[in-house]
């Protein structure tokens, strides 16, 4: 091999791991360009969705099923922390952890019963538990402050290192973005991972290949479950209040939104889609006001003209017009 | 190695399949033929744990499947492919056979996750192994394509070669030339011919009877449900139900 060759094969082999160490290098030196707190602050907030997105995309993009319920889980980390935080005293780390273990519980549980429906039915399932768990947030006012929202949440901190400024919160939050994206990708990229591809693409097919698709579905929603809930300590401690309007119905539409425009399948794809519906409102004054109908427009466009999402989409078609072209290549 | 006793399927009240028995036998191919309804896609979704039947077994090397589901089924070394072909059009040619080793992949997600180096190892192994069957079939120049654009007749090999390539104990193949023209039929027929040398034992459901006649060494005809006839081919032939069921099959459509 010429030591072009070698390169261009170093490439190829190493692709992911050199993506992933671009993104970390360009997100390592992104505070000395932009210092500015407040883009730091919605930076952060792409962070934190995308790690519940990354989680749902397996969910929908790779297992092929729905959820309209994510943010349930998201709220049930935040409340979760929060609660074992100030009403019982916990250290915040192990704290995050209980209540990451305890949602797998409940996703399990729920899971189980709930993943043998398809389609729409599992779609209202999952919109009926994030329902229930909102109107929980909003009755119990005792536990979860009711409608006024949960004050006083302590920044994380690594002994007297405290994670309380918006550069810190950068490093830490991206650190376990990244940490994310890449067990993400390691999945994707495995034997696990094709199963759960060819799940959603036609599950006869895939049970015919030895794909145990109703535990396969379990295991992934579980796992979604987790990420959201991580996510959601994650939110209860950067911004130290909550309220129950952060885990509603239209936030888990909102992150469907976001696995759709990214793209279905797609785990790159999820850095994008999160950023982009989190920096959307800062781009359109008007936006605020009509957020839904403008959400529910990119959806609908996204859907008719590139139904795999945004980015999986417009890839899906220049790999098959390469592909096409070499055809041609081949035949001429 | 494949035995099915008393075979019956009934869809609320219909009868699909009734008191279906033969056998299928260790470095075989063997035939299922029938007229369009007789109940052969029935039969092979009850075989693979699609559809649970109504009454009667599936022995497997002696061990009753028919309660099984259908990835256990798959995991005991039962592949298939479909009649009407169910790749992943998103993934590409090489993952796509790649699928076929599942069984093999592990199914640990958090060790997937931690891409551990016993993994790393073992991915080159069975993409090696998923490469070797694309050459196979003469498809290992389109190994990284995405499946969506390969034309119908390479799409038939990708789905041989990931019936194939985990080296199952028993091969069903759902009417594997349907819809190919003559010259592709004669290039799966051979590669039919180089499994069945190298000691695969394979079921096949086909309407071309021509390759059923080149190929099998046991013939079994369906007609409306019902077994009405088994042998070599030669014997089949000449057998009047046989011919009574495709004759007036034929002229029904005729």
């Amino acid at each position: 091999m010429t030591d072009r060759q070698k390169f261009l094969y170093f490439i190829a082999l190493h692709r992911t791991g050199l993506w992933v160490t671009a993104l970390s290098l360009l997100l390592l030196v992104f505070p000395l360009v932009e210092n500015n707190p407040y883009t730091l602050g919605l930076t952060n907030l792409i962070a934190i969705h995308a790690i519940v997105v990354l989680g749902l995309n397996l969910f929908i993009g790779y297992a092929g099923q729905i959820s309209l319920g994510h943010a349930a889980f998201f709220g049930l980390g935040a409340y979760g922390s929060a609660i074992a935080c100030v009403t019982f005293g916990l250290d915040s780390w192990l704290a995050m952890l209980l209540v990451a273990g305890l949602v797998a519980l409940v996703a399990l549980l729920v899971g189980i019963p709930a993943l043998r429906l398809t389609g729409h039915y599992l779609a209202m399932a999952t919109l009926g538990l994030n329902f229930v768990f909102h109107t929980i947030l909003l009755q119990w006012d005792q536990v979860t402050g009711g409608p006024s929202g949960f004050y006083g949440i302590p920044s994380l901190s690594l002994g007297s290192f405290a994670f309380d400024d918006e550069l810190r919160l950068h490093y830490l939050l991206w650190g376990l973005a990244l940490l994310s994206l890449l067990l993400c990708l390691n999945l994707v990229r495995s034997g696990v991972g094709r199963g759960l591809s060819a799940l959603a693409g036609d599950e006869i097919a895939a049970a015919a290949l030895g794909v145990d698709t109703r535990r396969a579905k379990v295991k992934v929603f579980v796992l979604s479950a987790v990420l959201a809930s991580v996510a959601g300590s994650l939110f209860a401690h950067t911004y130290g209040f909550i309220s129950p309007d952060s885990f509603g119905i239209f936030v888990s539409t909102d992150l469907v939104i976001m696995v759709v425009i990214g793209g279905m399948g797609s785990i790159w794809g999820s850095l994008f889609g999160a950023a982009l519906i989190t920096l959307l409102p800062e781009w359109m004054d008007l936006f605020e006001t009509y957020k839904d109908f403008v959400h529910g427009g990119i959806l609908v466009l996204v859907l008719m003209f590139l139904p795999q999402g945004l980015i999986t989409g417009l890839l899906d078609l220049l790999r098959v017009q390469l592909a096409r072209l070499r055809q041609k290549n081949v035949t001429a | 190695m494949l035995r099915l006793e008393q075979l019956s399927k009934n869809f609320g009240g219909l009868p699909a399949l009734s008191q279906v028995s033969f056998e299928v036998f260790p470095g075989q191919v063997t035939a299922l033929i029938g007229p369009n309804g007789a109940g052969k896609s029935t039969l092979i979704n009850c075989m693979t744990g699609v559809l649970q039947p109504s009454s009667g077994r599936v022995l497997f090397r002696g061990a009753s499947i028919s309660s099984l589901a259908a990835h256990q089924i798959a995991r005991c070394g039962i592949a298939r492919t479909f009649q009407n072909l169910k790749l992943f059009p998103r993934l590409s040619v090489l993952d796509n056979v790649l699928t076929g080793l599942t069984c093999e992949a592990g199914s640990s997600m958090v060790m997937a996750m931690l891409r551990l180096p016993y993994l790393r190892h073992r991915e080159r192994r069975l993409r090696l192994r998923a490469l070797e069957a694309l050459d196979r079939f003469g498809l290992g120049d389109k190994a990284d394509w995405p499946a969506a654009v390969l034309a119908y007749g390479d799409k038939k090999r990708v789905e041989l070669a990931r019936a194939t390539v985990g080296n199952p104990q028993l091969i069903l193949l759902d009417e594997p030339v349907a819809g190919l023209n003559a010259a592709e039929t004669a290039a799966v027929g051979e590669q039919l011919h180089l499994l069945r040398r190298a000691g695969h034992t394979l079921l096949l459901i086909e309407h071309d009877m021509d390759l059923v006649m080149k190929l099998a060494d046991q013939v079994v005809v369906l007609d409306s449900g019902q077994k009405i006839a088994r042998g070599t081919p030669a014997e089949v032939r000449r057998n009047p139900r046989v011919l009574e069921a495709y004759l007036g099959c034929m002229e029904a459509t005729a």
